[in-house]
């Protein structure tokens, strides 16, 4: 148990920028989501981590212990992979025990550990098995136990239930979770999929080209955005975009595609991006008349994509409780307490000045 | 796995066993041949049907010889010693050159990998003469040492190692790192125990290679004491009105014995290998 410092972190390859600027901190026993569209760096930033790739600049301290230039066996941490990359050829017990018998554990100290481990991830029973006389589910959990035996100050996950059908993906991220937290171990982990995200971590870093895009709590990051690419990233079906002008000095937006929206508080700027999620547009008599594309009836809602009317026509996707019949067109109001403002050149959010 | 084809198998069973005859009957001949009188042998009267009595030539052959050669037992010797160095040490060889090629990152690497790859074009005939007079240099000419020395690098072995060991997954590599294994215990620990079927399945190649070796043996020593099997098969072959050609049958059928010996022992092991290892 550890905290988890980095500092000015940058890693080239060749002339290509991975990650451009980082700058973290993790109290002890925290779970750190980084989250991103692949490419954006988010395993290259486990992997400095981890130590299998060396920084181009920056330093990486672990529970006070500037860890920059060790090995990753001296760095205390445990990893989990993607494919588990569990040895094939030792059964389940020699592949937990392994890391702690090349740091020269005693015999009956590694059994002891392991059997601890085992009876934690209900793998009691399959301690003589080899990796491919188990289900993807039971390999993930031996991976898990890899990591756990070694008592690590940090754990890194580089998404480790990617592999898993969706149903097997909701268990164990639910006994991901509750492991992290019983053993209080501090941890980073990385995945691409933003229901994962939102339910593991107690924050989520998103990265957007090698930089951070917003370090925040799941639900601030949802309900605060800090610019277009993390309001377009979060949330699904993804939010919707509309562009507009600020009018009647800041506190109103008049849309390219006609309605004026008015909102609350004043802001400072000029061309914007009103951002509104499709729970946040209901049919109404007036407001923004939309061209319908497709009905897709998901049961317990509805989901409409349409076209908005006019010279801008931007794509929009409206969320309905219940049935729609088949329509040609639709007109939606906006909720505006609801709406996200940007800057339309910069894409970072406009909060109210007061 | 049955295939839904709607063939008879009565085909695919007479092709299996014209296949088993055509590479059968040779052998078979050799065995007829070696029950037989030499001077039959020699006016081309050979019969398909062994004569059972005259097996007496393989005792005599194997503690005798003929025609004034070793004892075969001690030629067979011989050959299974060279064939087992060559092939251990073609792997010991190539296994390292190759693990170095794969996992680690140093200067020239991919040329120290072309220049291996490209003695491949070159046959061991063509660098003998350079090889004998290294040989000579050392003093390994008419010794067993220089038998199989000369013949242990391998780049055919060391390019089939490298592309089983690219085949390892990074992720795994990784795990070990993690887990605290250096270079050399990464090698013991993983990479060997994974490419366990790989070198079952090679060192039967390259023992078979080592075993029909013949110019080089022929070259390095003048030592009857160092004749491998094959040399002595030659060497019992004198003028032909002379020769004992049912001795000369009998070591052949003998030389065969080992090589067969060996597949079907390694073919358990390096099956089980095959179908253990998740790959």
């Amino acid at each position: 148990m550890a905290t988890l410092d980095i500092e000015g972190l940058r890693k080239s390859f060749g002339v290509t920028e991975v990650l451009r600027q980082i700058d973290l901190s993790l109290i002890d026993g925290e779970m750190l989501v980084i989250v991103g569209a692949s490419g954006c760096g988010k395993s290259t930033l486990l992997r400095l981590v981890a130590g299998l790739e060396q920084p181009t600049a920056g330093r990486i301290v672990i529970g006070g212990r500037d860890v920059t230039a060790f090995d990753p066996s001296e760095r205390d941490i445990a990893m989990v992979f993607q494919n588990y990359a569990l040895y094939p050829h030792m059964s389940v017990f020699d592949n937990m025990a392994y890391g702690l018998r090349i740091r020269g554990l005693s015999r009956g100290e590694i059994a002891r550990k392991v059997e601890q481990a085992a009876a934690m991830l209900g793998l009691d029973d399959l301690l003589a098995r080899k990796p491919r006389q188990l289900s993807g589910g039971q390999r993930q959990r031996v991976a898990m136990g890899r990591a756990i035996v070694r008592d690590p100050k940090l754990f890194l996950f580089d998404e480790p239930l990617s592999n898993l059908d969706a149903k097997l993906r909701v268990q164990m991220r639910a006994e991901i979770r509750k492991l992290q937290r019983r053993l209080g171990v501090t941890s980073l982990y990385v995945t691409h999929d933003q229901v994962e995200a939102m339910t593991l971590g107690d924050r989520l870093l998103i990265l957007h080209e090698g930089r951070p895009a917003q370090l925040a709590t799941p639900m601030e990051v949802f309900e605060h955005p800090a610019d277009t690419y993390v309001a377009g990233f979060v949330g699904s079906p993804t939010m919707n975009f509309l562009q507009g002008r600020l009018v009647q000095d800041g506190t109103a937006v008049a849309l390219d595609a006609g309605p004026l929206v008015q909102l609350q508080g004043r802001r400072a700027g000029d061309a914007v991006m009103l951002g509104i999620r499709p729970e946040h547009l209901t049919p109404d008599a007036q407001g923004l008349m939309l061209a319908v594309d497709l009905i897709e009836p998901l049961g317990s809602e509805t989901l409409v994509h349409g076209r908005v009317t006019g010279a801008s026509g931007e794509t929009i996707t409206v969320k309905i409780a219940g049935a729609v019949a088949p329509v040609e067109t639709l007109t939606v109001h906006l909720q505006a307490d609801h709406a996200h403002i940007f800057d339309a050149r910069t894409g970072k959010r406009i909060d109210p000045t007061g | 796995m049955r295939r839904s084809f709607n063939r008879p198998d009565y085909i695919a069973h007479t092709i299996l066993v014209l296949g088993v005859l055509l590479f059968a009957f040779p052998v078979w001949l050799v065995f007829a041949g070696s029950t037989q009188d030499s001077d039959a042998i020699m006016r081309g009267d050979l019969s398909l049907m062994p004569h059972l009595a005259n097996l007496s030539v393989y005792p005599r052959v194997l503690l005798h010889g003929t025609m004034g050669t070793e004892p075969v037992w001690h030629m067979l010797l011989t050959s299974f010693g060279m064939a087992v160095a060559i092939a251990t040490g073609k792997i010991f060889i190539s296994v390292l050159s190759a693990y170095a090629v794969v996992f680690f990152r140093f200067p020239f690497r991919q040329t120290a990998f072309w220049l291996i790859f490209v003695t491949l074009m070159l046959p061991v005939e063509v660098r003998i003469i350079p090889t004998y007079a290294v040989m000579a240099g050392f003093g390994l000419i008419n010794t067993f040492t220089g038998l199989w020395v000369p013949l242990i690098a391998s780049a055919t072995a060391t390019l089939l190692f490298r592309q089983v060991f690219t085949a390892i997954p990074d992720e795994l590599v990784e795990a070990a790192r993690i887990d605290g294994a250096g270079p050399l215990r990464f090698l013991r620990d993983i990479v060997l125990p994974v490419s366990g079927a790989n070198i079952a399945a090679l060192f039967v190649i390259l023992f078979v290679y080592g075993w029909n070796q013949y110019l080089w043996p022929l070259l390095v020593s003048t030592d009857p004491a160092l004749d491998t099997i094959v040399i002595g098969i030659v060497k019992m072959i004198g003028q032909e009105t002379q020769t004992d050609w049912s001795a000369v049958m009998a070591t052949a059928v003998l030389a065969l014995l080992p090589p067969v010996a060996v597949v079907v022992l390694m073919q358990r092991w390096f099956v089980a290998g095959l179908t253990e290892g998740e790959k």
